[in-house]
């Protein structure tokens, strides 16, 4: 990939900042997230919580499915690849898709290795539990980062938890003198050039978003208040009673995060919210998929 | 006081050359931000399905369009484009108070994105395209201020400025400082 094209890719999730990108399995759904005001939409086979459920191998959804909602919407389409599957993800390159999630959600093909995004013109997101996570995936060519959280259980607690980590190794890494850096980035298993940028900057090269868990208005809110550039969408939708009124609460949420009045009026009678699992009673840890 | 939309995109980027002109700004988010005056308003790139959903859902569309069409000095990049057209092919109207028809998404998917270097108001600068828009034709009193490959991808008409590129995500500030002096008339 030149560096031309990953500057574009980095700056098409700079567009979707502020947004909401929301998890569809059918060109109907696509159509309902695209009128709620979804910055752009995540295809596939099935919402987390469902293939938590079904348990098994889970995969690159089919072709035909992800051109049906590309045909449907006119806004940004993602989906998404097993960890480490790089002909799924040639496979979605060939279809043109907008974005490819490199995801823990789905089975992981490879125990070792991540795709070397490099290679590909199409832009990659990839979930990070940590800033280590964060920067490896960056310095492998994803240009766009959100936290892992735990996806398919509508508990914001582990989304929580990645983001505080993340932006506390960043405050960490900012007050380091620069002869400390090459440690840190030792420690943190990531090139010294990924911690030079941290340390100049207060912030990752890439954007960065929430991701698992995200369930209310206020779950979104509250990640936005922790320093997350925009969210992603689950389960949380269309496992939920009025997935066309929620989602569109969660857009508007995104927008006035700081605003509780405003939060008030969104989380009004939203009808029944996605039933969720604990975190901690779950017995498969999708979160810890590709380190 | 320059008002930046900031109910979604790249807004942040738009504020940070505002920064750089030495300009002051504030972000408008909701209808009650719309209250404090400002000299000119920037519409950033970003979802204009999005940006078009918020300001119909929270009531901010037609006092904008009103104060557009009333003289408030307006630049939109992008999706900023979308919003401002009075004609959009693939997409839906928004304020639709600038006299042009523009085709949404353009040069196809993210495939199609893309940096060239070309004139805007007789200056080469850096341009840089994501999954953009284009204006396909414009009515008498818009001018055009630059073409890409046959394409026209910069209009002004009175006091509204509009590109399909995104002058915000590259170090060149040609066309920030042609709004602020010669459209909005603050610097």
């Amino acid at each position: 990939m030149s560096e031309d094209r990953y500057k574009l890719n980095k700056e098409l999730a700079q567009m979707l900042k502020g947004g909401v990108i929301m998890d569809v399995t059918t060109p109907e759904q696509a159509k309902i997230a695209e009128k709620a005001g979804a910055a752009a939409v995540m295809a596939l086979e099935r919402i987390p919580a469902d293939i938590r459920a079904a348990g098994g191998v889970s995969r690159m959804s089919d072709p035909k499915m992800i051109r049906g909602i590309q045909e449907t919407v006119s806004i940004p389409v993602m989906a998404k690849v097993r960890i480490g599957h790089f002909v799924e993800a040639q496979i979605l390159e060939a279809l043109e898709i907008d974005y490819i999630d490199e995801s823990e959600v789905l089975t992981p093909a490879d125990d070792v290795y991540h795709i070397d995004k490099t290679q590909f013109k199409v832009p990659f997101v990839c979930g990070a539990r940590d800033l280590g996570e964060a920067l490896r995936r960056i310095s492998e060519g994803a240009s766009m980062i959100r936290t892992k959280g735990e996806p398919g259980t509508g508990d914001i607690v582990q989304a929580v938890s990645h983001m505080r980590a993340m932006n506390s190794a960043i405050r960490d890494i900012q007050n380091r003198r620069e002869d400390e850096l090459y440690e840190t980035a030792k420690q943190h298993r990531v090139p010294v050039d990924l911690v030079r940028f941290v340390h100049d900057n207060g912030r990752l090269p890439v954007v960065n978003f929430a991701a698992g868990g995200v369930a209310t208005p206020a779950d979104a809110a509250l990640m936005m208040h922790l320093g997350a550039e925009g969210v992603f969408v689950g389960s949380g939708i269309f496992a939920s009673g009025n997935p066309e009124k929620r989602a569109a609460a969660i857009v508007q949420a995104v927008t006035n995060y700081n605003d509780p009045a405003k939060l008030a009026e969104l989380s009004y009678d939203l009808g029944k919210a996605m039933v969720g699992i604990n975190a901690e009673e779950i017995q498969t840890i999708m979160a810890e998929r590709g380190q | 006081m320059i008002g930046v939309l900031a109910l979604q995109g790249a807004f942040a980027e738009h504020e940070s050359c505002l920064d750089r002109l030495g300009q002051e700004f504030f972000e408008i988010r909701k209808r009650e931000h719309l209250d404090r005056s400002m000299d000119a308003l920037i519409i950033p790139g970003g979802e204009s399905t999005v940006m078009g959903k918020l300001l119909r859902d929270m009531d901010m569309d037609s006092i904008l369009k009103e104060r557009i069409l009333g003289g408030l000095p307006v630049f939109g990049t992008c999706a900023g484009l979308i919003v401002l057209s009075k004609r959009v092919v693939g997409g839906s109207t928004s304020l639709g108070t600038l006299d042009v028809t523009t085709i949404r998404n353009a040069y196809g998917r993210q495939l199609g994105s893309f940096e060239t270097v070309a004139g805007f108001d007789g200056k080469e600068i850096p341009m840089t395209f994501i999954r953009a828009p284009y204006v396909e034709s414009v009515r008498p009193g818009v001018k055009v201020l630059s073409e890409v490959d046959g394409r026209i991808a910069a209009v002004r008409q009175g006091n509204q400025l509009a590109t399909s590129f995104h002058p915000e995500l590259t170090e060149d500030l040609t066309v920030h400082r042609y709004f602020l002096e010669e459209v909005a008339g603050v610097m």
